[in-house]
């Protein structure tokens, strides 16, 4: 029952994906990523990750969505110019793809206890966090204690990003 | 593109926004015992603001929280998670280790993961409200 949930859910991504491509209006594909990034943080629930579902939803169906359409708004461009097609991108992409589809062949089943990824310090993470932290969420444990250093730099990275955009928008402006 | 006059925008944003905005809190402060955090409650707490800004105008948020408000939000949030970093330090411990920052270390850790998680959710708040004002403000 999950299994052709889950099903369903990977068909209106690819669906939605290849609209947004193809799409000539930029307000209806705004919209369309918005959809889909509801519908991939649908999947993330799915697969057991409910803070990285929770972001994606908040961040991707939320907080993008309503800057691409106040940037839609403010410049009033709302139909796309290019609508060439080149066959060669669209060959490498596919061999891409397709590439990318045989190599999930050899990655562990969903959920392994002894997939590679799951031993070492998972272990330790999933025992200890409870007793060394105190906080119940071992997601928040790790990304705030354990590997707060790493959370520091993420910060760091939208902090930068914040400026980058300031400094683009502040440019002098030719006419 | 008058978003003021329309009845059903109005409602509906003056309904949502003190529930969003309620919600982003809730997050920010529950991230330890539930899915959350500092990342999904800035974003949250951003959207209130981006809301309302996208149908009053900007000027009417300007009242509340000026642009040089939410640059000021997003260093405030990075000066805040680097001075745990060096609190840590001074008190004795490697940087950002939270078992010096209380009496038990138990404590420590609770001190630490809440002030971090408040300076990552003030940074992102900041830079997606600032961002959103350069956006909607910077003739193009």
């Amino acid at each position: 029952m999950v299994l052709q949930f889950e099903l369903i859910l990977l068909a209106l991504l690819v669906a939605t994906a290849t609209l947004v491509a193809i799409s000539a209006n930029l307000f209806v594909a705004t919209m369309l990523a918005s959809i889909f990034s509801l519908l991939i943080a649908l999947l993330f629930a799915f697969l057991n990750a409910p803070d990285v579902a929770f972001t994606e939803a908040a961040v991707g169906a939320g907080a993008s969505t309503l800057l691409f359409l106040a940037m839609l708004s403010n410049t009033g461009h709302f139909h796309s110019y290019h609508k060439q097609k080149h066959l060669p991108a669209l060959l490498v992409v596919f061999t891409l793809g397709t590439l990318f589809v045989y190599t999930t062949a050899g990655l562990p089943p969903y959920a392994d206890p002894s997939a590679p990824a799951h031993q070492h310090l998972a272990q330790y993470f999933l025992s200890h966090s409870l007793a060394e932290t105190g906080v119940t969420n071992v997601v928040t444990a790790v990304l705030a204690s354990y590997r707060g250093f790493d959370t520091l730099g993420e910060l760091f990275v939208i902090f930068t990003a914040g400026i980058a955009v300031v400094g683009v928008f502040s440019a002098p402006q030719e006419h | 593109m008058d978003g003021q006059s329309n009845l059903i925008l109005r409602e509906t944003v003056h309904a949502l926004i003190p529930l969003i905005l309620l919600y982003a809190f809730y997050v920010q402060f529950h991230g330890h015992v539930g899915p959350g955090g500092g990342f999904q409650a800035g974003v949250i707490f951003s959207v209130g603001f981006i809301i309302y800004g996208l149908i009053y105008g900007c000027e009417r948020v300007h009242v509340v929280i000026s642009a040089r408000t939410a640059e000021v939000l997003a260093c405030m949030g990075v000066l805040l998670y680097c001075g745990i970093g060096f609190a840590t330090l001074l008190r004795g411990g490697s940087f950002l280790d939270y078992d010096t920052l209380a009496a038990t270390p138990l404590v420590g850790q609770h001190v630490g993961i809440f002030l971090v998680e408040l300076g990552v959710g003030m940074t992102i708040a900041g830079t997606i409200v600032g961002i959103f004002f350069l956006i909607t403000e910077t003739r193009l």
